[in-house]
């Protein structure tokens, strides 16, 4: 749709007005109803008033970490669903979210873990190690990588981490009350310190990403035209499986696990502006950005006054998505 | 595999019911006698018998015994429900929690108990309709994967993804009505989700045991269709068979088993999966040999679960689904990278 270099950069800066617009609205709409020219003020004119302080302490912080993790969320899965060339691969379900939230947990069981640092650290050992162990198990074995298997390798390891994450939370109550916030995967009530640690890692690994997103191209036409063109397969599989899962730990670090985000968006971004990741990782990124906002929003009017964790409407909203995307593109 | 080789027991399926029953009753008896108050074996036949002293009594009939008997109940009826679902969909990956009956049936559990509790958090309607409940969300649930996965026919793979995502929505789902429901009954609905027989008294396996049985023996009853549908279902129609129908009221004695252990034990995952798997590589395949003691394997594999829960970290339980998944997903893993992809195209 969008196949001149110029109307491609038109939509990024369209996309960003969006993002910008989405991120006032999440400012503004909520159980304390206020209006635009308040959530303006606020900024610009701030007073002690009720609607201001919530406005200012609690909605910008989410405003700006909903936009950030689903930038990284969108993007990571862009990236994972080109190097396993799996439509279904996502953070989620391959295992990555649960493995960051297992690691997280026994830090803070075993390790009284505190701080936000370690925080992000145990989360990239986690994503890491779970990525890397879903990949090669489901390399190994008679036909090698094919997307089913990868895609129920990931399930079946996210089950294992998500029963050894509740047992050991049962075992240890006070990290029970120390992490079951951040376990439900919300953008809500984070602290903006947990995102300006995460934001240095979430930023180079978005940079690196961008600026060697040619090499994605490539890779998309087959390993073995890759390698003819002399491309190290291996060595790029292994930068961007390392951005995504840097991406990928680093969202979850800040918001928990929150899923279907990183399946959803390339697909709907790929039929907009073609195969070329130089463009499908940005857009991606924006993409992720606007659903995470858009789905924070529609979760505060669903069960009004009640809030839904945001990770739950994106499961909502994700899993026709993924039915489809199974019934349509997977070669079974 | 040497061992299970040597460990076949293809033309005696008999004998090694037998056997697999009375490693049963010995586990049973193991994990009555343990826990914070030991009791050798023979106390425990003797209380079990009423000599006992009054002390010992109450602590097995009371409390020890109606949680060992409901994991008896919940592993047979986990076990059966996977040999059915195996057979029928001719896929060896399905199981209820793999392809999201666990999960629909928990939804429909969670929706039973915010629905009908009062401001109290009592119930307003009898426990007895629990079971039907879940039976009701396994089936919808069962159905509705099945539906979406139906493309000329259902690829085992496809059965598995949509089963996955059905099974998030069904979680999703049950977040939902936790969030919406009394403070009290989502603490509980919480703790049950995680898969554990924490709690249960004989009222609740007054319930479970008599549904149990009725389905074990109905899918015994059903044997003969069963084996002739493995065959296929080119085979079957030839022979007279009406496929569709007899598959059909398969699926139903398998969402009933399941329900019924997805209502008192929560979702206890893998144990579907791994029973008949392993019946399988000891009794072989054919169906009337290997149900009976796949559900021996269930009623171990539950059994020896809830008493490491038990036990293991006293006197905090670590829920039995923990230990079922731990020897669980890697078994599934294990299968994933070398089954055959049998009529997956």
């Amino acid at each position: 749709m969008l196949n001149t270099n110029t109307t491609r950069v038109w939509g990024i800066a369209i996309g960003m007005v969006c993002i910008l617009f989405l991120m006032s609205a999440s400012l503004v709409y909520g159980y304390t109803h206020t209006t635009w020219s308040k959530a303006f003020l606020a900024f610009f004119n701030p007073t002690t008033s009720n609607e201001h302080i919530i406005i200012r302490d609690v909605r910008y912080p989410r405003a700006v970490i909903a936009a950030f993790v689903g930038a990284c969320l969108g993007v990571s899965g862009a990236i994972m669903q080109s190097i396993t060339r799996n439509p279904l691969s996502s953070p989620s379900i391959l295992g990555v979210n649960a493995g960051a939230s297992f690691f997280v947990v026994v830090g803070v069981v075993f390790l009284s873990v505190q701080s936000l640092q370690s925080y992000m650290w145990l989360s990239f050992a986690g994503a890491t190690f779970a990525f890397t162990l879903v990949f090669v198990l489901s390399s190994t074995g008679r036909e090698g990588l094919t997307p089913i298997k990868l895609t129920l390798a990931g399930s079946a390891i996210t089950a294992l981490f998500a029963s050894f994450t509740q047992g050991l939370l049962v075992l240890n109550e006070t990290a029970l009350d120390q992490v079951l916030f951040w376990l439900a995967g919300s953008v809500a009530n984070r602290p903006l310190d947990l995102l300006v640690n995460a934001l240095p890692y979430m930023v180079v690994a978005l940079l690196l990403a961008f600026i060697r997103a040619k090499e994605l191209n490539v890779l998309s036409i087959g390993d073995d035209v890759a390698i003819g063109l002399g491309q190290r397969t291996v060595w790029i599989k292994f930068f961007f499986g390392a951005c995504a899962v840097v991406l990928a730990g680093s969202a979850v670090a800040v918001a928990g696990p929150i899923g279907f985000v990183g399946i959803i968006i390339p697909h709907l971004i790929r039929p907009l502006i073609g195969l070329d990741h130089r463009w499908i990782l940005p857009y991606s990124a924006m993409g992720g950005a606007a659903l995470l906002l858009l789905a924070d929003i529609g979760s505060r009017y669903v069960l009004m006054p009640q809030e839904l964790p945001v990770g739950v409407m994106t499961a909502l909203i994700g899993v026709p998505f993924f039915i489809f995307v199974a019934r349509r593109k997977v070669g079974i | 595999m040497k061992i299970f080789n040597r460990l076949s027991f293809t033309s005696h399926p008999f004998v090694a019911t037998i056997i697999v029953f009375l490693a049963v009753v010995t586990v049973m008896l193991l994990s009555a006698g343990s826990g914070e108050f030991p009791l050798s074996p023979s106390k425990v036949v003797a209380a079990l018998f009423g000599f006992g002293d009054e002390f010992d009594q109450t602590i097995l009939i009371d409390f020890r015994l109606p949680r060992i008997v409901m994991a008896l109940f919940v592993g047979m009826s986990l076990a059966v429900s996977g040999a059915i679902l195996q057979g029928i969909t001719k896929n060896p990956l399905a199981s209820p929690d793999l392809i999201g009956i666990t999960a629909g049936a928990s939804l429909a559990v969670v929706l039973f108990l915010t629905l009908f509790s009062d401001e109290n958090n009592s119930l307003t309607v009898s426990i007895q309709w629990l079971p039907l409940f879940a039976f009701l969300g396994a089936t919808l649930t069962a159905l509705v994967v099945f539906l979406l996965s139906w493309k000329n026919g259902i690829a085992p793979f496809r059965l598995l993804l949509i089963g996955i995502a059905v099974a998030a929505f069904m979680q999703a789902g049950t977040t939902v009505w936790i969030l919406m429901g009394p403070i009290y009954r989502a603490s509980q609905a919480t703790i049950w989700t995680t898969g554990s027989i924490y709690g249960a008294n004989w009222s609740q396996v007054s319930i479970i045991m008599p549904w149990s049985l009725l389905f074990i023996a109905i899918s015994l009853l059903l044997r003969k269709q069963m084996n002739i549908l493995e065959l296929g279902d080119d085979i079957a129609t030839g022979v007279g068979s009406r496929v569709q129908l007899n598959r059909i009221l398969l699926l139903l004695v398998s969402t009933g088993l399941t329900g019924i252990a997805v209502a008192f034990a929560g979702g206890i995952g893998f144990v579907g999966l791994l029973a008949p798997h392993i019946a399988k590589r000891i009794v072989g395949p054919k169906f009337q040999s290997m149900v009976l003691f796949s559900a021996g394997v269930g009623a171990l594999l539950v059994l020896i679960a809830d008493w490491i829960a038990r036990v293991a970290f006293a006197p905090i339980e670590v829920p039995a689904g923990v230990w079922t998944a731990a020897v669980g997903a890697p078994y599934f893993i294990f299968l994933l990278l070398t089954v055959r992809r049998k009529g997956s195209s």
